[in-house]
């Protein structure tokens, strides 16, 4: 019996004439695409997610396929169960704190609420608005919400970037208490191969398609 | 200011002060659903022939209000279409009742009342919705949580600004529904026949002063509403 990929990705689009594609198949449990901004990476992510639709091709999670052009498989977002935390974390606005993280909340999710809040230290910012907290704090709110939706894998788009030094630790502690915690794949988006290494994950690389 | 005007006002210019507000309530509450699905519409859906649409919705803000007034009567009169049918199925006529004052103050508000609701549709920011779907919500569950939450301040703009629409409304109340005390008469239509009136002065006076507070008031509330749309908390953080 094989092992199942962690990541069976392979797809392409091609928006305004450019073409973004990714071809990666491994059992890996953390993949880092690096590349330079505008090539696509975050698109990768969209895919993944069920945000966008990819022209062809196939994507699988642990061993699910969430889309595959041939078979006319196109589960939706909201079936997915993607941990997504977006590069401009898009926290509700009208909504708390609390009401953020508790907004992927279904019954028989085993992640443990109070957990999530101690190891992001988001414990003391449950009744502020997303408006009156800081980048990092928004950030590990970001990170909890997806967390506590209790995801089949998570898909972090430059979870540091706009970050000072000290928050880029604390989010990376983070990361890594999360694959302690909860062995789920991870796709991880970042320009800086740097923050790859320091997680110790499978590097891609995306070229443009110049 | 406005308790003196209140004091002032006789028992019969109170009961034409009620009126114009039912009819001005009962016309918002019953168009604000229509207005929010085509608001909806226009801000989200490509559809062929939605640019005619637009310009439908638009029609009463530029049409004479008394070709309005005079349409209503071909459809919603004794012989009209939809006013035979009315009567017949539901008992229902439109025609110099104060429902028929509602029914034409209501098509009046509706371009106003669409393009504030299309104005904070549009505002909403898509990838919130997106962000939505990713955890879990249904399409309802995102346009119950995400988006008409979002929309609020839009929406209660419509609804102030068709309310002094409506109470402001003359020309097709007065085509479709006539001059009925009691009935039909509502503010503008009052304020009218008390100039046909010797001694109507004073009632025009009062009635004057106290439509333009109401319209000021209700504008500048809207104003605070579409201001909220601009600045409020609706950016991503």
């Amino acid at each position: 019996m094989g092992v199942a990929m962690s990541f069976d990705i392979d797809v392409s689009r091609t928006v305004g004439g450019r073409r973004i594609a990714l071809t990666v198949r491994t059992d890996r449990p953390l993949v880092a695409l690096v590349g330079p901004s505008g090539v696509g990476k975050t698109s990768i992510l969209d895919m993944v997610a069920g945000i966008i639709r990819p022209d062809r091709g196939h994507i699988a999670v642990d061993g699910q396929t969430l889309f595959d052009s041939d078979a006319k498989i196109d589960m939706p977002a909201a079936g997915r169960h993607a941990g997504y935390v977006f590069q401009d974390r898009r926290l509700f606005p009208h909504m708390r704190v609390q009401a953020n993280l508790l907004y992927g909340r279904r019954t028989g999710i085993s992640v443990d609420m109070d957990d999530v809040l101690d190891f992001l230290g988001i414990g003391h910012l449950l009744h502020r608005w997303p408006r009156n907290l800081s980048g990092g704090e928004a950030q590990r709110v970001a990170i909890g919400r997806a967390l506590l939706s209790g995801p089949r894998f998570l898909l972090l788009d430059e979870p540091l970037s706009s970050l000072d030094r000290h928050r880029k630790s604390d989010i990376l502690d983070a990361i890594d208490q999360i694959r302690m915690r909860a062995p789920i794949p991870i796709l991880y988006v970042t320009h800086d191969i740097g923050e790859a290494e320091r997680l110790s994950a499978m590097i891609v690389t995306m070229a443009g398609d110049d | 200011m406005s308790s003196d005007i209140c004091a002032a006002l006789s028992p019969e210019e109170w009961s034409i002060l009620a009126l114009s507000l039912k009819v001005s309530l009962v016309a918002v509450a019953a168009i604000l659903p229509v207005c929010f699905c085509i608001a909806w519409m226009l801000a989200r859906w490509r559809f062929p022939g939605k640019l005619l649409v637009d310009a439908l919705v638009h029609l009463p803000l530029v049409l004479p209000p008394v070709v309005t007034g005079w349409l209503l009567l071909l459809l919603f009169g004794m012989n009209g279409p939809i006013g035979r049918w009315l009567s017949d199925v539901f008992g229902i006529t439109l025609l110099f009742r104060w429902t028929g004052a509602a029914l034409a103050a209501a098509i009046m508000a509706v371009p106003l009342m669409v393009r504030a609701i299309r104005l904070s549709i549009e505002a909403i920011d898509t990838r919130l919705e997106s962000a939505a779907a990713t955890l879990g919500a249904s399409r309802l569950r995102i346009f119950f949580t995400i988006s008409l939450p979002l929309a609020l301040p839009g929406v209660l703009a419509a609804i102030i600004l068709g309310f002094a629409r409506s109470l402001g409304e003359f020309g097709a109340t007065i085509t479709f529904v006539s001059d009925v005390p009691g009935e039909t008469r509502t503010l503008p239509i009052a304020i009218y026949a008390a100039m046909q009136m010797p001694d109507g002065e004073a009632m025009v006076t009062r009635f004057a002063i106290l439509s333009t507070m109401l319209s000021l008031g209700a504008l500048m509330l809207s104003e605070i509403m579409v201001r909220r749309i601009a600045h409020g908390g609706r950016h991503v953080v």
